[in-house]
């Protein structure tokens, strides 16, 4: 058989797509094996994200939500399939590199916010750079940059039991965005916030997006999911839906999806 | 640089009295390995004062009776050297003898007099390069030289004790002054003191004198040789041909270990030297036992420490901290706490040794037994610095086996246990 088109013309095609996705996860398994049992947690994922994208994973605990989060984020391995991060294939490394990846591609935000106790917000927001081989003075004075944009000047010298869980979100966020990468990863980034402020911090993840960082967030609460501009729903390690939303004009429309 | 010390700084600061704790453990191993070592060479040191005034590789010979019936002679014959002993031991052993010199000892009452001041002191005829065998150090005048042995010169020479003795008048010079011995006038020509005992009454005059004025005719009581050997092996030898010698030239039976005695002062120091050696090597075995203790506790707390990081060191891991860095920053730790712990205790026995030792010093002048027994107990430089090289190498051992841990920890794991 002869394909319509010549095989060059198709590769020209295939790279152009490439060259959009920041992530892209073809027929991803990911089994844990405990003594005797295996549990497939990820079945198979097809995903592609697009550079400046920001998409919500949704699913139940159990979903594989958290596992496919961890595999994003180069945490962990998968079994079978392939995960290319701005077009590169992620596979079985070494954890300095893995390390290395991570550093310069993804920034992560937690659900507990995960900062150092005993540093203040500025050297938290720093320690990133501090891997990187950034000098103190030039780290210092980016990482107070970034908590002036977030609001947070004043409080670069307090350390994160003196400072409110909004405030410790922002910090993290700071700090994710200290090494410039392509992606942040936000796991449950609202779990520990009243809603008011998970709408703010989700406000500041929307305008990082607008930066043209993509932004992934895993959430099981619909109205910080309908904030983004598509939704993954994972189901028992399946895709069970993935759908763009209808682009939010402005504010006042988060009405709608509040409510359920 | 600057920014990897704070940054251990920084995480030590957070457990102070955590890390005091531990450090104390390392300062006490060290402390107790440098005040053993210190206290080994303090006994090192009394035992090289004791032999300090004799040549090192010295032979001392004297005779007795025989034991035992040889060639035709019956036991219990007395041994007498003569100068014709001497002079065949000069002459055969010229290759391996530094110096020679023949004794002749007064035994029994020779009263010594001066003015109206008499006493009983040791008196011993000597030659010359007896002073190069039993070191005395001269305070004044001269030593028994080779003209008072040639011209038979009723010369003499006196320790500071038996001068302050005889002359009690402080200001009265003695030397040119005229003893008596038994009676016969003898001129001081100089007067010493033994280093080893400041008190020793001790009088010495010309060989030849002595065995003419008091019947000696050319008896020696005793011989003392110094040789050239630097071994042990080396001066057993020449002991070995000289009892030979001596053996034959006296129709002594081979196996009378009587008649002829011989002390080897070489052979005797390398084995004093022998005993402090194993003594120094005891020590450093308790010492590093006690460190060992020190690092375990380190190890321990080290351990400890990472499990109660485990989340921040996921989270640093998640943020781009390579294996590395997180094996650096617990392998630093442990080392910075042993170092600093190990110098503090480095510092304080070093300083308690250096006390003691200026302690010793002062009792020393006043009663020489202490010097004798434990002198200027000191850990040296190269103590010190094989003690600095221990303490990296515990920091390094104790911090191994936690900072693996650290490095396996899995940052999903450290994460996500809420």
């Amino acid at each position: 058989m002869q394909s319509f088109y010549p095989l060059e013309t198709i590769t020209i095609k295939e790279k152009v797509i490439m060259s959009q996705s920041i992530i892209r996860v073809n027929q991803l398994h990911k089994s844990y094996v405990t003594g005797s049992n295996s549990l497939h947690v990820l079945k198979g994922l097809d995903i592609d994200i697009k550079e400046g994208e920001m998409v919500s994973i949704m699913g139940s605990s159990g979903s594989g939500k958290s596992t496919l989060l961890n595999i994003l984020g180069i945490l962990d391995n998968y079994d079978q399939g392939e995960y290319y991060l701005n077009d590169i294939l992620i596979q079985k490394m070494s954890e300095r590199k893995a390390a290395a990846f991570r550093n310069k591609y993804i920034g992560f935000i937690f659900q507990s916010f995960n900062l150092i106790s005993f540093k203040n917000a500025m050297e938290n927001v720093a320690l990133p750079l501090y891997y990187k081989g950034v000098s103190r003075k030039k780290r210092n004075a980016k990482a107070l940059e970034l908590l002036d944009r977030l609001g947070l000047k004043d409080w670069w010298n307090h350390l994160p039991s003196e400072l409110s869980g909004g405030q410790k979100q922002r910090i993290a966020i700071a700090r994710s965005l200290i090494s410039e990468p392509k992606v942040i990863l936000a796991d449950e980034p609202t779990g520990a916030l009243d809603t008011q402020t998970s709408y703010e911090v989700l406000e500041i993840l929307k305008e990082v997006n607008s930066t043209g960082i993509t932004v992934i967030i895993v959430t099981h609460e619909n109205d910080i999911a309908n904030m983004t501009q598509r939704i993954i729903r994972l189901k028992d390690g399946i895709i069970e839906s993935n759908h763009t939303n209808v682009p939010l004009a402005d504010k006042s429309s988060h009405a709608i999806y509040v409510n359920p | 640089m600057i920014d990897y010390i704070q940054e251990i700084f920084s995480t030590l600061r957070q457990n102070k009295l955590r890390a005091i704790m531990t450090g104390f453990s390392v300062a006490w191993g060290i402390f107790m390995l440098i005040i053993l070592l210190g206290s080994g060479k303090g006994l090192e040191n009394g035992m090289e004062f004791n032999f300090r005034n004799t040549s090192k590789n010295a032979l001392w010979i004297w005779s007795r009776r025989t034991q035992v019936a040889h060639d035709g002679l019956k036991a219990g014959r007395r041994i007498n050297f003569t100068v014709a002993d001497g002079d065949i031991l000069k002459r055969k052993f010229e290759d391996d003898m530094d110096n020679f010199s023949g004794r002749f000892h007064l035994w029994g009452d020779y009263a010594v007099t001066y003015k109206n001041e008499y006493g009983d002191f040791r008196i011993e005829g000597i030659m010359p390069e007896f002073k190069k065998i039993q070191l005395v150090d001269m305070l004044q005048g001269r030593y028994i030289n080779e003209f008072d042995i040639k011209q038979f010169r009723k010369s003499i020479i006196i320790s500071e004790p038996v001068q302050k003795h005889l002359f009690k008048d402080e200001e009265e010079k003695p030397i040119g002054k005229y003893i008596r011995v038994n009676g016969v006038p003898f001129m001081v020509v100089g007067t010493f003191l033994d280093p080893e005992d400041k008190d020793k009454k001790q009088l010495y005059m010309p060989l030849t004198t002595t065995q003419r004025i008091f019947n000696g005719n050319n008896r020696l009581t005793e011989m003392a040789i110094s040789t050239n050997a630097t071994t042990v092996a080396e001066n057993k030898r020449i002991e070995d041909e000289v009892r030979d010698l001596l053996i034959e030239r006296h129709r002594v039976a081979p196996d009378d270990k009587q008649a002829i005695g011989i002390w080897n002062t070489l052979e005797n120091f390398k084995q004093a030297q022998g005993v402090f050696a194993g003594i120094r090597m005891f020590v450093w075995v308790i010492g590093i036992m006690t460190i060992i203790a020190g690092i375990v506790g380190v190890s321990n707390i080290m351990i400890i420490l990472v499990k109660e990081r485990t989340k921040e060191i996921g989270i640093r891991k998640a943020i781009g901290a390579s294996p590395f860095s997180i094996i650096r920053l617990v392998l630093s730790e442990s080392v910075l706490i042993t170092a600093l712990a190990g110098l503090m205790g480095l510092i304080a026995g070093m300083g308690l040794l250096a006390g003691v030792s200026a302690i010793l010093q002062q009792v020393a002048v006043e009663n020489q037994d202490v010097q004798r027994a434990f002198f200027n107990p000191s850990a040296d430089f190269n103590v010190a610095l094989s003690a600095l090289v221990i303490l990296v190498t515990a920091g390094l051992i104790a911090g191994y086996i936690p900072a693996r841990k650290a490095a396996a920890i899995r940052p999903i794991e450290a994460l996500h246990d809420e």
